[in-house]
């Protein structure tokens, strides 16, 4: 991606490590040299074989301050991880919980009690087919993953059933990291021409809905359309956009 | 007799081996710990990584609830910032408590200036002035 999630950083070798292509089965034994006192965090990507670093993803290594190192890949197919927040599809009822499609290789469980201000006796509004934003409570390769609707403290923050018409589309997952980057400009940009609201799963589905249903497919193919855009490219079609709806 | 004495041999090699047996369990049977585990962190999750915004978005009032949620959010952020950047420019607690010890002595004579030292003194005159000579007082005699 054009942004790299890092800063400068007086480390030259990190630097110089930082931005490259890495392929799986790669040892990075440089990492074992640099960071001598803090401890080093391996993201996604990156994986512990005994005492090597091993990469285990295709993709550009990346590095941010202090001490975070991951992989940054091309990816569609969601692999959940537990505390992520992805868009879900109801598909079925079973007894007291529901099997949502969360895009991974395994449908996910949700139960009827955790929705905001659900109790035994007031039972939740889902059917099958509703959309539903919802975290990862249990992730476990090998696990049936579990969602939940509401935080730690049994309030909903933005989560739970997405009522309302709108609009959802697949994306990339590289994508679905690039929109919520705070380096990137997208949706603030989107945002100051046109009203509209937007839940962005980690799995590589957005949900988009503005006032009207041509505006709806306006922000929706904006947002496809800006994968490899810089963000300079970004500010042009968002005003060409505006220009266009307004009828110019 | 015979008899007996080989079923208590028997009996003890019985103990012997269970104990031994016991004691190997409560061993755990891994490979040695590896220090250079403890230099990493192995975090899975790209949101923490790469620090993400919330993934629930709305602009120009479209969906107030979220909107707020979204401020709050922003807020956290604003707030962590800060408090990192504090912790990077402030005085550290130790120095300060270091530095004071030093200065309180120096401080405080600078502040009980010449009247005050001179009231403490006066202070204490007038308390022996007050005070009543000691003598013997002879009980009243009240029956």
């Amino acid at each position: 991606m054009w942004f790299a999630g890092f800063s400068s950083t007086s480390n030259m070798e990190t630097k110089q490590l930082a931005r490259r292509v890495v392929m799986p089965g790669e040892k990075i034994n440089a990492l074992k040299n640099c960071a001598d006192s803090s401890k080093i965090i391996l993201g996604p990507g990156l994986r512990l074989e005994d005492e090597d670093i091993c990469v285990a993803k295709s993709g550009i290594l990346r590095f941010r301050e202090p001490n975070v190192y991951w992989v940054d890949s091309h990816q569609t197919r969601y692999v959940p991880v537990k505390g992520e927040t992805v868009i879900g599809i109801i598909t079925q009822k079973v007894g007291d919980t529901f099997r949502v499609d969360i895009g991974g290789s395994e449908q996910a469980s949700l139960s009827f009690l955790s929705f905001e201000g659900a109790t035994k006796r007031n039972r939740p509004d889902v059917k099958v087919g509703d959309i539903v934003y919802c975290r990862l409570l249990v992730a476990n390769k090998d696990m049936e993953p579990e969602v939940v609707c509401i935080d730690g403290q049994g309030r909903s923050s933005g989560m739970g059933v997405i009522r309302n018409g709108g609009f959802l589309v697949r994306t990339s997952l590289s994508l679905v990291r690039k929109i919520l980057n705070a380096d990137c400009v997208l949706m603030k940009c989107l945002g100051n021409k046109i009203p509209f609201e937007a839940a962005v799963g980690m799995n590589g589905r957005v949900w988009v809905k503005a006032r009207s249903n041509k505006e709806t497919i306006a922000v929706a193919n904006a947002i496809l359309a800006s994968e490899y855009m810089t963000n300079e490219e970004i500010k042009n079609m968002c005003q060409r956009l505006a220009d266009a709806l307004d009828g110019f | 007799m015979q008899r007996s004495v080989l079923q208590q041999e028997l009996d003890q090699n019985q103990e012997e081996l269970q104990r031994a047996i016991d004691d190997e369990h409560w061993v755990r049977d891994l490979p040695q710990h590896l220090k250079r585990d403890d230099r990493y962190i192995l975090q899975p999750s790209v949101t923490q990584c790469e620090h993400l915004v919330f993934g629930r978005l709305s602009f120009k009032g479209f969906n107030p609830d979220v909107e707020k949620l979204m401020k709050i959010h922003d807020h956290e952020e604003e707030l962590l910032a800060a408090c990192q950047r504090e912790k990077e420019q402030s005085i550290t607690e130790r120095e300060m408590a270091k530095r004071y010890s030093a200065l309180v002595g120096i401080i405080s004579k600078k502040f009980t200036s010449k009247k005050r030292r001179s009231d403490a003194v006066k202070d204490e005159e007038d308390a022996e002035m007050t005070r009543a000579p000691k003598m013997f007082l002879k009980p009243e005699e009240n029956s």
